[in-house]
């Protein structure tokens, strides 16, 4: 089974909202936090009703209508998200009335937009979408699950095109929770740029919604195929991993050799990187390698900005020079390959190929 | 492939009993669950009967055999001590022995802990061992608390659609058997009573003051619950030789894309998730004999709902009750704990009343059961779970011939 990717919508922390670029112009953040970089929300939203949803709905509608746009699909046949922690915003919004006002005086609003599937069910609110509507939430699986469940969900004939997303937003409260457990940098500011080359425990904090269309067919606008995704939970040794990638490789007909590119998930946390490189030291020594985390910082679904940055790079045959990790050794692009981890227990491997 | 879904295991914890067996003595005796809130501190515990599960943290810790000193949330221990029971009534030995996963629902994850510590964790000056709940929060840690101390670790996932959250957990773990990614799954639901909660449905002015009447003209709103359920999914393969409960025949998962919070008056999206569960299992709408309704005892709910049924099933409506008079609204958990009440119904062929039912809506065809019935072949159930943001899904388990 395979996916077509037919639409992709993304905002993050680079300019990626405008489809027809590709990374032209690098955002370097120096920062410990990488805020996306939110559009115009005037022409997808009435600004009433933008007024009172939090960033991440915002942005997750905005990328699905462009996703939409860019597919020419007016009402998917399903609309499956995966975010591991929903709406933080008026979550803590919520929480903290509570806690200020000894549960008095409150109202509903944040309560209401709170839930983990207020995103999925707000573009189906949007769109009028009756249809199948899923919101997966578990940590670094949340987007791979997403996918997994389009994949299935094609291969039943129940769907010919499914809009697909990860969603995270990063708050500035949960950032400092985050960082009191060693998420981040101890350094008040990371130039991002350098990340890569850092020698200490703990990553940048990230964000973003990414949105797809996935097709059983063909289209003209078609980016890059998504043959598969794997996910490999708590894994005892990098062997394990190894092992896995190779049996995913191989039912798919495909060797090590025959991936051109690999995206590293390397977040500049010394307590992980290895993980990586050992990866890429080994197995995937003479594959192009390339990285992603600089540019859209650590979150649960980072996965959904880095399968935007793999179809590109199969669309356009081109590879950022941000994104290189060493030189580019592939004349032609057909497989490219992700390996990704949030923290170490969630590891997932990604399939993409040119079509 | 496996074209078949068995049920092989069940295991739950609620407000009417620790197991299986406590829980269906309670359901026959007509027991409700429903009382004073007794473990969460909140302000409305005069204003708000809930369904608690009748044991202290602690008290759960010891159940699930942990140690005292383990940092883990009440959602996550409600959820393995549903999980522990589901897999040893499976009979399961080696869990490594077939490809096993866990698909596991909640609302609100951690939040039990998380409003607890919330203003330490902002406090720099303030440490302690409570830091440890921080990553408790996220709905997966539940999930993965609950697999490390099974030893699962082919797949895993969790699920958040608001109050049908467990039914699309089940639904999916049903499909990855279909597609043979997986032998076997456990897969339903679990959720904490949090102030969080609490306040959130107050603020939305659907909570029953008294125990609430699902289906009745008079209903004032619904009771809050907790709890977890979960029941152990196989294939053809993985389940031969062993008791089968019953099967998973059908499922529907649909949006009613009306409102946020609210269902559309006609049950729009419920009927579409009906529809496709009677699709998947080839069966029709007269071949049910007992319907587990969602049945939240909302004005809106118990409307929309009951509109959609009597639709689908063209006013020809089977024995049907709705048993969160029992439980309270378990919310994520709640189609794992009705999926179990509902296998019991085709084991022991018998009809769960729907308590506090005395006055008929005018605008619906039926009335729910509101004794305890039993003789009656009960061969394939129909339970419904619907959420917040429209999540509207169906689930339809039969006997195993």
């Amino acid at each position: 089974m395979e996916a077509y990717i037919n639409g992709i919508g993304i905002v993050s922390p680079q300019k990626t909202f405008d489809t027809s670029d590709f990374l032209s112009e690098i955002v370097e953040h120096n920062s410990k936090l990488l805020n996306a970089i939110e559009p115009s929300y005037k022409e997808f939203l009435d600004p009433n009703l933008a007024r009172r949803m939090a960033r991440v709905i915002k942005m997750s509608i905005a990328a699905s209508f462009v996703c939409l746009r860019d597919a020419k699909i007016e009402k998917p046949d399903a609309i499956i998200t995966g975010t591991a922690l929903g709406c933080l915003q008026d979550t803590e919004k919520f929480l903290l009335s509570i806690i200020e006002n000894d549960e008095q005086f409150l109202t509903p609003t944040s309560f209401i937009q709170s839930t983990h599937n207020t995103v999925s069910a707000q573009i189906a609110l949007q769109l009028k979408c009756m249809n199948y509507n899923f919101t997966y939430v578990h940590k670094g699986f949340s987007f791979e699950s997403a996918l997994l469940d389009s994949m299935m969900t094609l291969e039943e004939g129940e769907a010919k095109n499914i809009l697909v997303g990860g969603h995270d937003e990063m708050t500035e409260k949960h950032h400092r929770v985050y960082n009191r457990i060693g998420y981040w940098k101890k350094d008040s500011a990371v130039d991002t740029m350098q990340l890569i080359h850092s020698k200490t425990p703990g990553s940048v904090g990230g964000e973003g919604a990414a949105f797809f269309i996935l097709g059983n067919e063909k289209t003209e606008k078609s980016y890059a195929k998504l043959q598969g995704v794997e996910m490999i939970y708590k894994p005892e040794n990098t062997k394990e991993v190894e092992t896995k990638i190779i049996t995913f490789l191989d039912s798919k007909g495909l060797q090590a050799n025959d991936i051109d590119v690999v995206l590293y998930g390397i977040n500049g946390d010394v307590r992980f990187d290895q993980l990586y490189y050992e990866i890429k030291n080994t197995l995937f020594k003479n594959s192009t390698s390339g990285y992603f985390k600089h540019l859209c910082g650590e979150y649960q679904t980072s996965g959904s900005f880095a399968m935007w940055l793999a179809a590109k790079i199969l669309q356009t045959q081109t590879i950022p020079n941000a994104v290189l990790i060493g030189e580019n050794k592939s004349k032609e692009i057909k497989n490219v390959l992700i390996y990704n981890t949030f923290i170490d227990s969630d590891q997932s491997v990604y399939l993409l190929s040119k079509c | 492939m496996s074209s078949k879904v068995y049920i092989t295991g069940m295991g739950m914890i609620s407000a009417i009993g620790n197991n299986v067996a406590e829980s269906f003595h309670s359901l026959e005796t007509m027991q409700s669950g429903i009382g004073e809130l007794k473990y969460v501190r909140s302000r409305h515990k005069p204003l708000v009967p809930v369904g608690e599960v009748k044991k202290s943290t602690e008290e759960l810790m010891e159940m699930a055999g942990l140690n005292p000193d383990n940092l883990t949330t009440r959602t996550s221990l409600l959820g393995l001590i549903a999980a522990q029971e589901a897999v040893k009534s499976a009979g399961i030995k080696d869990i490594k022995e077939y490809r096993t996963g866990i698909i596991s629902a909640t609302s609100v994850g951690g939040m039990d802990m998380t409003e607890n510590h919330w203003l330490d964790y902002l406090n720099e000056e303030k440490s302690g061992p409570w830091l440890k709940y921080i990553e408790t929060h996220e709905c997966g840690d539940s999930t993965e608390f609950i697999a490390d101390n099974l030893g699962i670790k082919d797949f895993l996932s969790t699920i958040s659609t608001a109050c049908s959250s467990a039914a699309n957990a089940i639904m999916f773990g049903a499909r990855l058997i279909k597609h043979g990614k997986l032998d076997r799954v456990i897969v339903g639901g679990t959720d904490a009573m949090s102030r969080f909660t609490i306040n959130g449905f107050m603020t939305l002015m659907i909570l029953d003051s008294e125990n609430c009447k699902p289906f009745d003209s008079q209903r004032r709103g619904l009771n809050l619950g907790e709890g977890a359920g979960y029941i152990v999914l196989e294939s053809e393969k993985a389940a031969k030789g062993k008791v089968i409960h019953a099967e998973l025949s059908g499922y529907g998962n649909s949006n009613d894309a009306y409102h946020q919070t609210a269902s559309s008056p006609d049950g729009a999206g419920a009927f579409m998730a009906m529809e496709k569960a009677f699709k998947i299992s080839g069966l029709k709408p007269s071949d049910i004999d007992y319907i587990n309704a969602h049945g939240t005892g909302t004005e809106i709910n118990d409307l929309s709902e009951g509109t959609a049924i009597d639709r689908i099933f063209e006013k020809n409506v089977p024995s049907i009750s709705s048993t969160k008079a029992y439980t309270g609204h378990t919310l994520a958990a709640c189609a794992g704990i009705e999926a179990i009440f509902s296998i019991l119904a085709i084991k022991h062929n018998i009809v769960f009343p729907n308590l506090n039912y005395k006055h008929p809506m005018t605008a619906l065809s039926f009335k729910p059961t509101t004794t305890l019935e039993r003789g009656k072949k009960i061969d394939h159930v129909l339970s419904n779970s619907f959420g917040f943001g429209g999540n509207t899904s169906a689930l339809i388990f039969s006997r195993h011939h």
